[in-house]
């Protein structure tokens, strides 16, 4: 395959896809299907598949089990919320967005390098505790506005901002995981003493993947502490954590199409079951089960949606005349 | 001074000993041989030497481009850019991953583009790409499997996947190739088709090779010299005709005559 006709190729349909998916929930706003209420499902939706996507490069593609995502996420959020309440200026939110998602990558090599000699079950502790820290850290400070939290922070973000974040992120790390760097990330998840004995440092290749999951997953708090206008402590708990896990494992890990998938249907799924008020968490604790017995690999496995892929697909079932 | 000089190369798990000072030295272009009885330690030397393990006393030095230095107890993704390279016995292929990118991957450590390329797909990262895929397919060619690029590694044939371990390790453009049991599974066929192939690769490349293996026609027929390990000693070294006629060597193999 050619390298420059499959980019030409690619580039079409990420903008096919992306302006598509603007076009449908823009018209849906104008058309007054999605209100305000509807439209912090789309915030969710939107804020979910930035941090899954960043979690997916750490746990699906390099293999590293981490359930510390809530602490970046965090970090972000904390940073851009202290600097747009200081100075409510769109230039303070920007800053707040990249000062954070910065913050939050720093923080993931520091965390990164001692941790990531561990494995599995191990590395997903020390992640675990690494999270707790910073939210214990957030709940005692004066910057953070203690256990109270932060309130009243300025409202950045609209729906033509979420896009634009959500779309960028997801084609910067699908052009990391389609590239030689990507591919060594890759290369660690399959065998890790084959990657290190063909020339890869597996240390960092998994301190990068984690600092690049870290900042998206800083830029993702950001967008949160904008959007919900308040920031608590206890928002940012073992449960968000799971919460961004679950779309990861429920969209398949190792698939940036699933990522997108999962966060969409979950969040639908969330706003649809509003109404069953007490039986909304069993409910969807039973769907869950459920996508797990009869999909364990995920929603989508570890395949990305291609349209290529799809046509040669239906060529393959139309009967070869030989 | 030769290629690569093992000196009193020792490894001991706890009580055990699995590899006890072993001498060896291999010259530049040389194909040897290990061979020994199972649990001998030969893919634990192997293992010492590519830095899967580290030593527990002794020296590896290995002597190319005009350069020597002391590589034991170095990472084994620092001893790959050194240039030795390995497959592995029981195969340690990307299973999941495409023919193209497990060859794709064995290149990384030689990759013209920085992370900032790889996040932009800048005209930099299209032109190494292209390298890449052209250098992997011509790789492939040897062993007949450019056809098969886009198929998953775990879908070849055994056979195949032995041969896949091989381009790989060829991939990271290595001085010393070190083959680990490359012919384990093999029908008489393949393993003649693959001796044809080691013998090849080595007047092609320019390329020192050390193998393990049990298939003694394979080893009889290429292997200039032959080290014999029993019980992670040295036990002989020499010509294939020699080894064969070692009494030592038959009686590490078939058991002393009463």
């Amino acid at each position: 395959m050619d390298v420059r006709q499959s980019r030409k190729k690619n580039t079409v349909i990420t903008l096919v896809l992306a302006l598509g998916s603007f076009a449908i929930v823009q018209g849906l706003i104008m058309a007054g299907m999605i209100r305000s209420y509807q439209m912090v499902t789309v915030a969710t939706i939107c804020i979910n598949i930035i941090l899954a996507a960043g979690l997916n490069l750490v746990t699906g593609f390099t293999g590293q089990f981490s359930l510390g995502h809530a602490g970046f996420m965090a970090i972000g959020a904390y940073v851009c919320a202290i600097l747009t309440l200081r100075d409510g200026s769109m230039g303070s939110f920007f800053i707040g967005t990249i000062l954070g998602a910065v913050m939050a990558a720093l923080c993931g090599v520091l965390i990164g390098i001692p941790t990531l000699r561990l494995k599995g079950d191990y590395l997903a502790i020390a992640t675990l505790g690494f999270a707790e820290i910073i939210r214990i850290f957030a709940q005692n400070l004066v910057i953070t506005g203690g256990a109270a939290g932060l309130s009243g922070i300025p409202k950045f973000t609209n729906w033509p901002m979420l896009w634009a974040f959500t779309v960028v992120t997801l084609i910067l790390i699908i052009a990391f995981i389609k590239s030689s760097h990507g591919r060594a990330c890759i290369a660690i998840r399959e065998d890790e003493i084959a990657a290190e004995s063909m020339g890869i440092n597996t240390t960092k290749y998994k301190v990068m993947a984690f600092a690049i999951g870290a900042f998206f997953a800083g830029v993702g708090g950001a967008l949160y502490a904008s959007t919900f206008y308040i920031l608590k402590p206890t928002t940012f708990g073992f449960m968000k954590s799971i919460d961004i896990l679950m779309v990861v494992v429920l969209g398949g890990m190792g698939s940036m199409t699933g990522t997108v998938i999962a966060a969409a249907v979950l969040a639908i799924i969330t706003m649809l079951l509003q109404s069953f008020s007490e039986l909304r968490m069993v409910l969807y604790a039973i769907m869950l089960v459920a996508i797990m017995l009869f999909r364990p690999q995920g929603l989508m496995g570890d395949r990305e949606l291609s349209v290529p892929g799809f046509i040669k697909k239906r060529q393959k079932k139309a009967p070869k005349a030989e | 001074m030769a290629l690569l000089t093992v000196k009193n190369l020792t490894k001991s798990f706890g009580g055990l000993t699995a590899v006890s000072d072993v001498n060896m030295q291999i010259e530049e272009g040389e194909l040897v041989g290990l061979i020994g009885p199972n649990g001998a330690g030969k893919t634990t030397l192997f293992n010492l030497l590519t830095g899967v393990y580290e030593p527990t006393t002794g020296k590896v030095i290995l002597n190319t481009h005009g350069k020597e230095r002391e590589i034991q107890g170095k990472k084994p993704y620092n001893i790959c850019g050194e240039g030795i390279a390995r497959t592995f016995q029981n195969i340690r292929l990307f299973k999941e991953l495409s023919v193209l990118d497990n060859v794709r991957i064995a290149m990384h450590q030689r990759v013209g583009y920085n992370m900032m390329d790889a996040f932009l797909h800048t005209p930099k990262y299209v032109k190494e790409e292209e390298r890449m895929i052209k250098e992997a397919e011509e790789l492939l060619d040897i062993f007949h499997l450019s056809h098969k690029k886009f198929e998953k590694a775990k879908n070849l044939p055994y056979g195949e996947q032995r041969h896949l371990e091989i381009v790989r390790a060829m991939a990271t453009k290595p001085d010393l190739l070190l083959l680990d049991e490359p012919a384990a599974g093999m029908n008489p066929n393949e393993t003649a088709a693959l001796t044809e192939t080691i013998a090849q690769l080595r007047r092609d490349f320019g390329l020192t090779i050390l193998l393990i293996e049990h298939d003694m026609s394979l080893v009889m027929k290429i292997c200039e010299r032959i080290y014999v390990l029993n019980y992670g000693q040295m036990l002989a070294k020499g010509t294939p005709d020699e080894i064969r006629n070692n009494k030592q060597v038959i009686e590490a193999y078939l058991g002393e005559e009463r």
